[in-house]
């Protein structure tokens, strides 16, 4: 293995381990600490006082799915502008150019989105 | 045997206590910061806040803390166990592993890496996950909803975000977080990319689902949204989690546009304060700014929120980030 990735990542890898088991100890803690006593009631859905009527998991909002969609899209354009903004000055004018058309023709498709009422909420 | 002892159990062993460092004190920063949030919207209202425990108030957020360690760890019976149990370790561990890359000083940082900025981001992008698999796992519908908004929300704001980034990223040359702040020797971000500044603290705001971004929560409509089911320590860890966020979006709109740990000007009395001082202390001032606009503004409708996310902030900052790339490609400013 590449010793010199490892020793930059290496203490991100011992932060996550530590950060995930001291939640996971509190959780514990708390677990062995107070007293548990469950009743059916208890661990009943809350919803205003009476049973619940019928599944959580129901069908929602189309619209969500279209806000996920444009999210992929727009942040996968972010993707692409992160080497181009840290090498700016070393890919000349036609770098800067190939972008710059790039993102005109993402405008054209966020235009098009827009005036489709996609991103509309009442 | 004597090399895997150099070459691996003893830099873990250091690593730990660095790791220590860090967290410790973040810890009882976000202890103290719920108390600074109830103390400043209590002066802000003309109360007095919480008083009684301890000096000021002082030992109320460890009476918080307590308390909800000696309660009942409830799991829903309709809940999906270990997702349920997940979602809130997820979200503590993602607010708590961002830090191993932000520099304190100079030199002052645990993983110097070259893609410090693009770890960052995608740490609070996770975040989201956190939140999807609570609302998802609780199997109640206010927690569904609660998910579904907060979702929606954090990654329309992720993108105007990830757009003030390039801008400043583009000034800078580099993706290290380091050579960001170094960037900004003569003058801060704030100065010249003051509009996207603007922008990129409110989208902080709306990506920590603070108010006046906080219909995920949204207490009077659904009764604190995804994380309704939670109780005990699952729900401390959320807490937490949401506290240690915002000190951590502090923190990046310290580096990115306030100077990290630079002093305002580089004279006499300035140079004086260390670095980490420096760096603190505009970690608290957009702080308060977090709490202040928690006691000044009204929520947000739905509608005005993914307005001004997608019709507002995206369009603008889009245009900015053409804008500075062109004016430093036709002066020739583009950092080597």
């Amino acid at each position: 293995m590449d010793s010199g990735l490892l020793r930059e990542y290496l203490p991100i890898l011992i932060f996550l381990a530590l950060a995930i088991g001291l939640a996971g100890l509190m959780i514990l803690a708390s677990v062995i600490a107070a007293r548990q006593r469950p009743d059916s009631e208890k661990l009943a859905a809350y919803e205003c006082g009476f049973d619940a009527f019928d599944d959580a998991r129901r069908k929602f909002d189309v619209r969500f799915y279209l806000v996920a969609i444009l999210f992929i899209i727009f942040d996968l354009e972010v993707a692409f502008l992160f080497p181009w903004a840290a090498s700016l000055s070393q890919i000349g004018l036609f770098g800067f150019w190939s972008m710059i058309v790039f993102l005109a023709v993402l405008t054209v498709g966020f235009v098009y989105e827009w005036k489709k009422g996609a991103l509309e909420w009442e | 045997m004597a090399e895997f002892w150099t070459n691996f159990a003893w830099p873990t062993v250091t690593i730990t206590a660095q790791i220590l460092v860090i967290v410790v004190p973040l810890l009882v920063a976000v202890a103290f910061l719920t108390l600074a949030e109830r103390k400043v919207i209590a002066a802000i209202q003309m109360r007095k806040g919480p008083n009684v425990v301890g000096p000021f108030g002082l030992l109320q957020p460890f009476a918080d803390g307590l308390k909800l360690l000696v309660k009942e760890t409830i799991v829903p019976s309709g809940a999906n166990a270990a997702v349920f149990v997940a979602a809130p370790m997820l979200t503590f561990a993602l607010s708590l592993i961002a830090w191993a890359v932000i520099p304190f000083d100079a030199g002052l940082v645990l993983a110097d890496i070259n893609v410090g900025i693009l770890y960052l981001f995608a740490i609070s992008s996770l975040g989201v996950y956190g939140i999807i698999m609570a609302g998802w796992a609780s199997n109640s519908k206010y927690a569904f909803l609660g998910a579904l908004r907060s979702a929606a929300q954090m990654v329309s704001y992720e993108v105007s975000m990830g757009f003030v980034i390039i801008t400043v990223l583009l000034c800078v040359g580099s993706l290290n977080l380091s050579d960001i702040v170094r960037a900004q020797e003569t003058v801060w971000f704030a100065i010249p990319l003051f509009p996207m500044f603007i922008i990129f603290f409110v989208s902080t705001l709306a990506e920590t689902n603070r108010s006046p971004f906080d219909l995920a929560e949204g207490e009077s409509e659904i009764v604190a949204g995804y994380f309704v089911e939670y109780s005990s320590m699952a729900f401390a860890l959320f807490f937490l989690g949401e506290y240690a966020n915002m000190i951590l979006m502090s923190a990046m709109t310290s580096i990115l546009f306030l100077g990290g740990w630079l002093p305002p000007i580089a004279v006499a009395p300035f140079t004086w304060i260390p670095g980490p001082i420096w760096f603190v202390a505009k970690i608290s001032l957009c702080l308060f700014v977090f709490l202040w606009v928690r006691a000044t503004v009204p929520r947000y409708r739905y509608d005005q929120l993914m307005r001004l996310g997608w019709k507002v902030f995206l369009p603008f900052s889009l245009l900015w980030v053409v804008l500075t790339a062109g004016v430093l490609v036709a002066t020739g400013w583009a950092p080597r």
